[in-house]
């Protein structure tokens, strides 16, 4: 059936991976189990001020482990001038960029900005999820996509669990309906909380995001989130729609 | 469906179709439940596989279910689903190994 086909070609990406840096051999099981469970792709978040060693050490687990892998940057600035500062010293060291809201003025500002890929907020402090109305229609006029972490649903346990469910609920339906893209991750410490792409699918039935969106959330979604960032971060980008296609050699 | 169980415990079947059970109801009740309509088909312990077969409409709730489990017997395991489909023949065709 051609349904099915097309979903057997999809690459699945789980952009929110975090894996111990100062433990490579338990970096290294979960990016292996992360390929076993049929990901293409990793995003992997670093401190601002990584070393080029601990990339390239990245680098070759994934390669090892026949995955992608893209740099990312969790930010959690406390005012909106800090969370500037921060996109103009780093938008350009790093693949994706996360804000993780803490306040409604930064998630306002985090919203409108076009170098902010991914918009974050609490799993346990649920008054400071500021993704409303109002939010997605800033969203959807920039390049931010909503970012929902799946182990946090495995973590909790009832009532805790419930009411995140109640946000997530309100706040996927919202996305949908503003045609913000939503971004699904694992946000995943450690193995025993990592799933498969079609399962983490399945759990996002408990708060009836549709099938259809889930998968598009597990894989389009984050790719091309990484594509248009590895564009935009390659020697040959100009502007928007303006790349270099070849350069003359001087005679 | 194909289950294989990821924990370090030896676990017989009926402790594996408990803890599916038990998150199957802890997460849509006896009614959700009652329509998952579950079933163990066939064991493989060695290998830790199981089978189980449930109503193809609750499909993606038994599917989340088990990706809920988080410890069978208060010990920490996880259960992944290795492949789904609609006759033990297309299963074992899929899976391979079942």
């Amino acid at each position: 059936m051609p349904r099915n086909r097309d979903d057997n070609m999809k690459r699945f990406a789980d952009l929110h991976l975090r894996v111990p840096l100062e433990d490579p051999s338990k970096a290294e099981s979960m990016i292996q189990k992360a390929s076993e469970l049929g990901y293409n792709l990793v995003g992997i978040p670093l401190p601002p001020h990584h070393t080029r060693e601990e990339i390239s050490q990245l680098r070759h687990i994934c390669s090892e482990a026949k995955v992608d892998f893209a740099t990312r940057v969790n930010f959690s600035p406390r005012t909106p001038n800090e969370l500037l500062q921060s996109l103009r010293r780093f938008r350009r060291k790093f693949e994706i960029v996360a804000v993780r809201c803490h306040t409604k003025d930064v998630a306002r500002q985090a919203a409108k900005d076009r170098r902010v890929d991914i918009l974050q907020f609490s799993v346990t402090n649920l008054r400071k999820r500021f993704f409303d109305e109002a939010e997605a229609e800033l969203a959807s006029q920039a390049l931010s996509s909503l970012e929902i972490e799946l182990a946090p649903i495995l973590q909790l346990t009832s009532f805790s669990r419930v009411r995140l469910l109640s946000s997530l609920r309100r706040e996927a339906a919202t996305a949908e309906r503003a045609k913000v893209p939503i971004t699904l991750s694992s946000g995943a410490t450690d193995e025993h909380f990592m799933r498969g792409p079609r399962d983490y699918a399945a759990l996002t039935t408990l708060f009836d995001l549709p099938m259809s969106s889930a998968l598009r959330a597990l894989s389009e979604t984050p790719w091309v989130t990484v594509e248009r960032n590895r564009k935009k971060l390659s020697a040959d980008y100009v502007a928007p729609g303006i790349h270099v296609v070849g350069r003359k050699t001087g005679d | 469906m194909a289950l294989e169980v990821v924990n370090e415990q030896t676990l017989n079947e009926q402790t594996v179709m408990d803890a599916v059970q038990a998150s199957v109801h802890r997460l849509f009740g006896e009614y959700g439940a009652s329509k998952a309509n579950l079933k163990l088909t066939k064991t493989l312990p060695e290998k830790r596989q199981f089978v189980i077969r449930c109503s193809h409409k609750a499909l993606e709730q038994v599917r989340a279910a088990i990706a809920s489990t988080t410890a069978i017997n208060g010990k920490n395991a996880t259960i992944q689903v290795l492949g789904v489909s609609g006759t033990l023949k297309a299963l074992s065709k899929k899976t391979r190994n079942i």
